[in-house]
């Protein structure tokens, strides 16, 4: 039987469950290395050839390269993780989120302050885009 | 005999652990959230805790994927903060209580609740930003921690009502310990807020006082709540406020709530923060 998953409707929303994690466990380890600083130099020396260490898919090595955080989590990788990779960059929890929502840094900024993202019609895949 | 004489719950956002490391907590953006916790340090000061279990979940920090425990209780003499990208908060050294961490692992171990026993690890900030908005910036932490980490990570965390009902084992566990010390349960995490995908910053004001209302009022109904109702209505990440409900199983049922607070928005986040004291 397949793993029952409830949360497939929630929209704009990928859960780092049982596929996911299989899925992105070199990209997430990835991003563990970058928790040393020793490491943190040597990737910014040269991003593709440490890339080039980790046996991770050409997708998961381009997503990082494009520093693309919704590609990323497309291939596996969890925000937890993805952290490392964006603190090394010296980026923000909110810069991350911001970018994975297409608004400009301000918008996403400006929106927060005024009270967050509506759950009202974002709840549902296909209910009509609010807040 | 150790009693447990408050609970404490508490958001843990890193960006507040870095705005009082770079001490901007003056600042327009952070003033109201700082605000909220100026009764809960000089609170803190009266009740001079002997130790606190600290319900957390680590962020990718002390445990990778290589090993997922689902509740792990820190049981070393001491932890260091985790270096999370940006090199380690300048906090101090976290001293724990091996004497009581394996007592109640041995305790609750043996009422059905399987514990990874942890000998050496780091502490990220989910650890050590709630030590900080309740003590502030201080030379040494008053008093010992114990960690007991929750994963809140990896899908499915444990659901509400195991949350609860270990909180209860761990209530029995510390009041069976043979010392006389004053223990507080600390749940931390939460609440709405959503750290990836299209649907990033998503908060939702109603579910938070609803949550805390019933954390309060109606704990055993809380406990019920599925796992999606969280994802779908706090956001993805909401979903640490499982981590409350140990805390609230480990309290009387009838604990006082003595101080509420609650702020949007902290970076991604809804703050929110709750003060109980145990009647007895
Ligand atoms: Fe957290």
């Amino acid at each position: 039987m397949a793993l029952v998953k409830p949360y497939a409707d929630v929209p704009g929303t990928t859960v780092f469950d049982a596929d996911m994690a299989r899925r992105g466990y070199h990209l997430n380890q990835f991003c563990m290395s970058l928790m040393k600083a020793e490491n943190r130099q040597r990737f910014k020396a040269n991003e593709r050839a440490y890339l080039d260490e980790w046996p991770m898919s050409t997708e998961q090595k381009e997503a990082v390269l494009a520093r693309d955080y919704n590609r990323m989590i497309a291939a596996g990788g969890n925000i937890y993780f993805l952290a490392k990779l964006f603190s090394t960059d010296g980026q923000s929890f909110e810069y991350a989120a911001a970018s994975m929502t297409g608004l400009s840094r301000e918008d996403y900024r400006n929106m927060m302050l005024s009270g967050g993202r509506s759950p009202e019609g974002n709840r549902y895949k296909g209910e009509r885009k609010g807040g | 005999m150790a009693r447990i004489t408050a609970g404490v719950t508490t958001s843990h956002v890193p960006a507040i652990g870095a705005a009082i490391d770079l001490g901007k907590t003056g600042e327009d953006y952070w003033k109201p959230l700082f605000a909220g916790y100026e009764f809960s340090k000089k609170w803190m000061k009266r009740q001079k805790p002997d130790v606190i279990l600290l319900v957390y979940n680590d962020h990718a920090c002390a445990f990778d994927m290589k090993i997922i425990p689902t509740f792990a209780i820190g049981c070393a003499e001491e932890f260091q903060p985790s270096d999370e990208g940006w090199g380690p908060r300048p906090v101090p050294v976290v001293r724990g209580y091996p004497e009581l961490g394996w007592h109640i692992a041995q305790s609750v171990i043996q009422d059905d609740f399987d514990l990874t026993i942890i000998n050496e690890m780091t502490v990220d900030h989910g650890l050590t930003v709630p030590l900080s908005l309740m003590f502030g910036q201080v030379g040494e932490w008053p008093c010992r921690v114990i960690p007991f980490a929750v994963n809140v990570v990896v899908y499915p965390p444990p659901s509400g009502q195991r949350c609860y009902n270990l909180g209860k084992s761990i209530r029995k566990a510390i009041q069976s310990f043979d010392r006389d010390l004053n223990v507080q349960v600390w749940g931390t995490g939460g609440m709405s807020h959503q750290l990836q995908g299209a649907r990033a910053g998503l908060i939702n004001r109603e579910f938070d006082q609803r949550f805390l209302d019933r954390l309060r009022n109606d704990a055993e109904g809380l406990a019920k709540m599925p796992h999606i109702d969280y994802v779908r209505e706090a956001g993805s990440e909401g979903i640490e406020l499982v981590m409350w409900l140990i805390m609230r199983g480990a309290l009387n049922p009838d604990a006082k709530e003595v101080h509420r607070f609650y702020h949007v928005p902290a970076s991604n986040t809804a703050v929110g923060h709750v003060i109980y004291e145990n009647s007895d």
